[in-house]
């Protein structure tokens, strides 16, 4: 154990910990303001997977991780659009059909893969960047300030969503489309069209969440996102809706789970152990969940599709 | 008055599948009055006015506005053209605040951004020139029902709305609050505003308006000016025929206490104290009308006796039997029928026939088992006896119950309950949604019940039915029994003032 309070160990726990959370902050960021305004995405996952595999691909073909980066968000935007036409304009189940397009983009990525690379290659990360001045501080500069741009990225997204949220017409009818649709539309709203903005938003981040998961490691694999996309969504309700509880619970997330590798590293825990320790972080992540997420209450029309008059 | 009104709707025709819901309808509206759409559930009066807001495409027919013939195809376009709606249940984004509810919809002089601080400022001037002061920063689910009403009233003011559809504003409210809403609407008059009042309530109908259009099944079937117009004559057009709108009550000897209340506590949905230690007596042959604006505890009142809700502490006895914090089977079984609040979602299963329905609470009795088995033709026998003593309209006896009216899933629930000659009944808001002709025949089977020595708690909204059928009146608010007064004594004032919190010495002073 005393292996692990050493400074290279501890601020490579914290730093792996922001690391860890950043596909889960961004995927269930976007996710927010699916769930902040009435619809359910459970095929989160499935996009993430589609947006890793083409950042991967694009990455292997051009070498260039931003392209990479691009193209799952691109992924994400065309997603996030069909997602829109399935949940908000044909009305469908949200508790069944995005566990449909999880499957989709489940298999779809993984065919991809395999038809188009086969075996893996590694291809390059995201490059470091060092923050000049703040990296030198010692111990929290390698933890915070020594990340790449997408971990930066992320994390501005917190300030941005809130911003969006809160402070603009959009966000208020977001809210209002989330609590109260009838009111919303009597008023002159349209729904779906706020419906179809905040479900697209949430492919969009679900894209990029996918491609900077895959880029971060340098690698795909068949069901790389190992369900994140899921627990991404419980996130949303661990936060409470809001954008730092969001963003906490990535944290808390990407924490357990950084300190599992440590420890499996050091041998802390032992290796027929590593199988029950790899739950860990989903194990403390549900516990939390049922701890905090019953002191908030869902948006009232949340999962619930809208059709005027009824 | 104009020349030209406001408003004309000519002809106007909507058809749903199956149901002819508007058929040639006219109606016409001047700016400076206030004309009223009277007519029971189900006679057209939402469609109507859902398509002045856009809500709905007539079929046939037009609507003209300052003589302009005009097409509404959403409630944008209502809004356009300053066609303002307060729906009967409030449109109100409870998790907003007051400011943003305002805003809703409209855009923003800061663009992308919102500008609640002149939103506020608007509201608060506003306010207190229509005496509807409210707090623009206040979150809505915060308010009471009286203040959600303002903010509705302030939406459309702030819209600019010179029309105004009121659908049903005074369900929900006091007494005094009908008063100051009154005052609110009249200031919207002399302003030159031109307001459409739907209501069923005729004592407010005759206290508002100018003029009165009745419908009934989709037509215009009376036309009035409120001079010369009576509750009865009304009531008879909303009808198409005579009606008794307070029931004849024999002098009943009331006889011992059939159902006993002491020191009941009960905790609500939201954990708070929703009812504090309330002690009543309702005895053999006599009606204890529950006075309240909903949400003061009546509901879970009805529960805990039903056994359908725990009592924290206190105690609850029917003839003698404790039956606090018993099975609802237990509680039936010393003596208890129960019509509850919510018809459609606690008092029948929408999917089960009629004799399936009716048989709900005696499935498990022997008249009805034939070794363990289900008795049909027991069964069908006792139904159709009940259907025919209790006139419920319905096909068969095989109609699955939610396809029938509300009146007469309401009149079902009563020959149900009311099969077993029970000792107490406890009766929620028996009539509230149901149709004048049910209503009537209700109250008179419940004056029947009395006869027959029930003891009956009968929890209403509705004052005039209180007033009409109660030998005791109880006044609920918050929980508590504001007190206790006789009916032929008490005014509708007094007993507004203890819905309204005021304690029976100060409201009877």
């Amino acid at each position: 154990m005393s292996d692990f309070f050493t400074e290279a160990v501890l601020i490579a726990t914290v730093a792996g910990a922001i690391r860890l959370a950043v596909p889960l902050l961004l995927a269930a960021l976007g996710e927010t303001f699916g769930q902040r305004s009435g619809v359910l995405n459970l095929g989160v996952d499935g996009i993430m997977l589609l947006g890793a595999f083409s950042g991967y691909y694009t990455v292997l073909k051009t070498g260039n991780v931003w392209y990479g980066l691009l193209a799952g968000i691109g992924i994400g935007v065309i997603l996030g659009l069909a997602s829109s036409l399935i949940s908000v304009t044909l009305l469908a189940e949200q508790g069944i059909s995005g566990i449909g397009v999880y499957l989709f983009g489940l298999g779809m990525s993984d065919l991809l893969f395999q038809r188009l690379v086969g075996t893996p290659v590694p291809i390059s990360k995201f490059p470091k960047i060092d923050i000049p001045g703040l990296s030198d501080i010692p111990w929290l500069g390698g933890m915070f300030f020594s990340h790449s741009v997408v971990v930066y990225l992320a994390f501005l997204a917190v300030p941005a969503a809130m911003f969006v949220i809160n402070r603009t017409t959009f966000g208020m009818n977001i809210r209002a489309v989330g609590e109260n649709p009838e009111a919303a539309d009597s008023l002159g709203v349209s729904v779906s069209r706020v419906r179809w903005a905040t479900v697209t938003i949430g492919g969009t981040f679900a894209g990029a969440a996918g491609a900077a998961l895959a880029i971060d490691l340098g690698i795909f694999q068949q069901n790389l996102t190992n369900a994140q996309g899921f627990i991404a969504i419980a996130l949303v309700y661990f936060g409470a809706w809001r954008p730092l509880g969001v963003m906490a619970g990535a944290l808390l997330y990407g924490f357990v789970n950084s300190l599992v590798l440590q420890f499996k590293t050091l041998g802390i825990i032992p290796q027929s152990w590593s199988d029950i320790a790899a739950m860990a972080p989903a194990i403390i992540t549900i516990l939390a969940l049922v701890i905090v997420a019953r002191r908030f209450r869902a948006p009232s029309a949340l999962t619930k599709p809208f059709t005027r008059g009824t | 008055m104009a020349d030209v009104p406001m408003l004309e709707m000519k002809g106007i025709t909507k058809r749903f599948p199956g149901v002819l819901a508007n058929d040639k309808v006219d109606f016409d509206l001047f700016a400076g009055e206030v004309h009223t759409l009277l007519g029971e559930n189900g006679a057209g009066k939402s469609t109507l006015m859902k398509i002045l807001y856009g809500l709905y495409q007539a079929d046939e027919g037009e609507i003209l506005l300052n003589g302009t013939p005009t097409l509404i195809t959403s409630p944008t376009a209502a809004i356009e053209h300053n066609i303002g709606m307060i729906h009967q249940h409030f449109m109100l984004v409870e998790t907003l605040t007051v400011a943003e509810n305002v805003a809703l919809g409209l855009p923003s002089s800061r663009g992308a951004l919102t500008d609640l601080d002149a939103v506020s400022e608007k509201i608060v001037q506003l306010g207190s020139q229509y005496g509807l002061e409210i707090d623009p920063e206040a979150t809505v689910w915060q308010l009471a029902v009286g203040q959600k009403q303002r903010v509705e009233i302030i939406k459309a003011l702030y819209r600019e709305a010179q029309l105004l559809i009121l659908d049903e504003p005074t369900a929900v409210l006091t007494p005094q609050e009908v008063d100051q809403l009154f005052d609110t609407l009249h200031q919207m008059t002399a302003d030159g505003r031109g307001l459409i009042f739907i209501s069923h309530k005729l004592h407010e109908v005759l206290a508002l308006s100018d003029r009165i259009t009745v419908l009934r099944q989709g037509r215009v079937t009376g036309y009035t000016t409120t001079e010369g117009a009576t509750r009865s004559s009304l009531a008879s057009m909303m009808v198409g025929r005579e009606v008794k709108l307070a029931p004849d009550k024999p002098d009943v000897e009331t006889g011992s206490a059939a159902l006993e209340i002491s020191g009941l506590s009960v905790i609500g949905d939201r954990g708070n104290v929703v009812i504090d230690g309330i002690d009543l007596t309702v005895n053999e042959g006599e009606i204890l009308g529950i006075a309240g604006v909903s949400g003061n505890g009546q509901r879970e009142l009805a529960e805990t006796i039903a056994g359908l809700r725990q009592a924290e502490s206190g105690s609850i006895t029917i003839a003698g039997t404790d039956v606090t914090n018993q099975r609802p089977v237990d509680v039936r079984a010393a003596g208890l029928a129960y019509v509850p609040e919510g018809r459609m979602k606690d008092g029948i299963i929408g999917l089960f026939t009629v004799a399936e329905n009716l048989l709900l609470i005696d499935h498990n009795s022997k008249e009805f088992l034939d070794a363990g088995l289900l008795n049909f033709e027991a069964i069908r026998t006792h139904s159709q006896d009940l259907v025919d003593e209790f006139a419920v309209k319905t096909p068969s006896l095989d109609t699955p119950v939610r396809s029938l009216s509300g009146g007469n899933i309401q009149k079902l629930i009563l020959a149900r309950e009311l099969s077993g000659t029970p000792t107490v009944l406890v009766a929620s808001q028996p009539t509230r949604g149901v149709d004048i002709g049910a209503a009537e025949y209700i109250h008179k089977r419940l004056v029947q019940q009395r006869s027959e020595d029930t003891a009956i708690l009968m929890i209403s909204e509705d004052l005039d039915e209180v007033f009409g059928l109660s030998d005791r009146v109880a006044v609920m608010y918050e929980g508590e029994i504001m007190g206790i007064v006789d009916p032929k004594k008490a005014t509708r004032e007094q007993v507004g003032l203890m819905m309204a919190g005021v304690s029976q010495e100060q409201a009877l002073a």
